[in-house]
């Protein structure tokens, strides 16, 4: 059941020596061509000399996604353009997108470590996956396509959208394999169940991520389709899903370590922490090429343990995420940012920036709402207006958002007002 | 010719009604006509009062989002085919209705307040052709 024996059973000396080395490689790499990091070596009184093994890593300063989008759009890429053959971007809180970039060696192993997670998932070349997830400058799609191909299963690129569509495939095909948001997967399990063709399905085995779910969700999912699912979690920062999964047995998620070196940190005072001990996710790309990137701070809350999986894995692993250090919502996959629903009201100029964000999942998907004040200067007294203002705010944010939401107009001062740090979201979900 | 309305944005909430209405009698200001449009989510509260301008104000100071429109307010004979007039007058011109609403509990007149696209328009059409059916507008 494992894809690259030789990598994902070292043992920790050998994992220690082969990160030292590419660890060394990477520094020597960002420090002679990116400015950014050079610069921020440079100010701590650190060469690439100084880091002569793993064990130095944190020595190193550590870069955050304001770095991503300070040096907005190459930045921080560390190859000639000539090199990158790919980009990807996310939304971020100001308008101006994360932009990560990837040379053909990178593609290679994103390809590598996908089909590892494939694998690890009991997935083969005989089998036909479709890929649900969003193809496009979101990394869901294309990463787990590329995986797929490189397993050398047959690949079904659905995207996302027509659920109906999806399912009549998925019978016709006989598709084995599947990997989408888990929210999505509940939502085709339901029309499945409601379509009547439970029993038809030849469906085994699903790789869902891109947002936070919980082992119960996992759980449901797998005996509402009487398939194994396993967890996938990545971020474009690092090189999209496919960074670390879970095997067979289910017991935190494995992390390529011959690519990235994971750290637990504690967020306020960015200590080290114990393995075991919950903390702020860390990564060292140990490979990367176009984006490398030294002690990306992720932001996600974890713990990790060092202890050989029953699997006979001896990468970490990565226990199932405890939530944001931040204020970061993932919603439908998608990151969302209060601050981008402020700025897209304000923008638009005809409500006041009160508003209240309600996440929930409701039939296993999520939802949004969003109450907007509305206020006298921008009020009518024809029921038409007022819905011709609910539909535009709903676009302006679909925009700004790259999701639907519900608007709500609400009355002005009922959004209650906090002192200090302003209350934007109400999520229901309880995740965690 | 036109009549001061007030128009109040209220949520679908339990006593927020109340709420308008204390602050109105507060005030000592006195309704002489209104209509709730609802939505699923929030209600519009259009009145006709006695102190327009101060309705709003004390609306406003007790936290609600008041506006004053402009209607016409319709008079004409308690008949049968009366509205129909009035309507066909309107449709000559082709002005569209916003809205309307009124009662009749007097036997011989009934009371329409209605926005027009072009309530100006609207008015003067009735000047001019409403009274041979007894159609005027009043001034509230
Ligand atoms: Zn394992």
């Amino acid at each position: 059941m494992i894809w690259n024996e030789a990598k994902e059973c070292m043992s920790r000396d050998e994992m220690a020596a082969l990160q030292s080395a590419r660890l060394v490689k990477t520094v020597n790499r960002v420090y002679h061509n990116v400015e950014f990091y050079r610069k921020k070596m440079q100010k701590v009184g650190i060469e690439p000399g100084d880091i002569k093994g793993i064990e130095d890593i944190t020595k190193l300063p550590y870069t955050t996604k304001a770095d991503l989008r300070d040096n907005y759009p190459f930045g921080l890429f560390a190859v000639p353009k000539s090199e990158i053959v790919r980009v990807h971007a996310s939304s971020g809180t100001t308008g101006k997108a994360t932009v990560v970039g990837y040379t053909r060696r990178d593609i290679d192993i994103w390809a590598e470590c996908v089909a590892r997670i494939l694998y690890m998932a009991g997935l083969r070349r005989e089998d036909i996956i479709q890929v649900a997830y969003g193809y496009g400058l979101f990394t869901g799609g294309l990463g787990l396509h590329y995986g797929a191909e490189n397993l050398g299963a047959t690949v079904v690129p659905m995207s996302t959208g027509n659920t109906k569509k999806l399912i009549t495939m998925m019978l016709d095909f006989e598709a084995t394999g599947i990997a989408c948001t888990p929210s999505y997967l509940l939502h085709i399990a339901e029309t499945i169940k409601e379509m009547g063709v439970r029993d038809q399905i030849k469906l085994k085995t699903a790789v869902c991520g891109a947002e936070p779910w919980t082992e119960q969700m996992r759980l449901q999912i797998e005996e509402e389709l009487g398939i194994n699912a396993h967890d996938i979690y990545g971020l474009s920062e690092i090189m999209g899903p496919g960074v670390a999964a879970d095997c067979e047995f289910h017991k935190g998620l494995h992390v390529h370590e011959d690519h990235f070196f994971p750290e637990i940190i504690a967020p306020d005072t960015l200590e080290p922490v114990a393995p075991g001990e919950v903390g702020e996710l860390v990564f060292t790309t140990l490979t990367k090429e176009g984006l490398p990137m030294i002690r990306y701070r992720t932001k996600d809350l974890t713990s990790i343990t060092y202890d050989k999986c029953e699997c006979g894995r001896t990468t970490a692993r990565i226990s199932r995420f405890k939530g944001r250090s931040d204020d970061m919502l993932v919603i439908r996959g998608v990151n969302v940012f209060p601050s981008q629903v402020e700025a897209a009201l304000l923008e638009m100029g005809e409500t006041t920036p009160h508003y209240m964000m309600i996440v929930d999942r409701v039939n296993n998907l999520d939802t949004l709402e969003i109450k907007v004040e509305v206020e006298e200067k921008f009020f009518t007294d024809e029921i038409k207006q007022l819905e011709q203002l609910s539909k535009k705010i709903g676009h302006v944010i679909h925009q700004a958002l790259g999701i639907q939401a519900k608007i709500t107009l609400v009355e002005p001062k009922s959004i209650e007002r906090s002192m200090g740090k302003a209350v934007h979201v109400i999520d229901n979900r309880n995740l965690v | 010719m036109l009549t001061k309305q007030v128009s109040v944005f209220v949520e679908n909430k339990k006593g927020r009604m109340e709420q308008v209405s204390k602050c109105l009698s507060d005030g000592n200001i006195n309704i002489a006509s209104m209509i709730l449009a609802d939505t699923s989510e929030y209600g519009l509260l259009r009145m006709i009062v006695s102190d327009a301008p101060k309705a709003k104000e004390v609306l406003e100071a007790a936290g609600f989002s008041a506006i004053i429109t402009k209607v016409l307010v319709v008079k004409f004979p308690n008949i049968a085919g009366t509205l129909d007039k009035l309507m066909g007058l309107f449709n000559e011109l082709d002005l569209s209705i916003e809205y309307m609403y009124g009662i009749s509990t007097s036997a011989d007149s009934a009371t329409l307040v209605v926005k027009t696209s072009d309530n100006d328009a609207a008015a003067k059409v009735i000047s001019e052709k409403g009274a041979e059916s007894d159609i005027s507008v009043i001034c509230m």
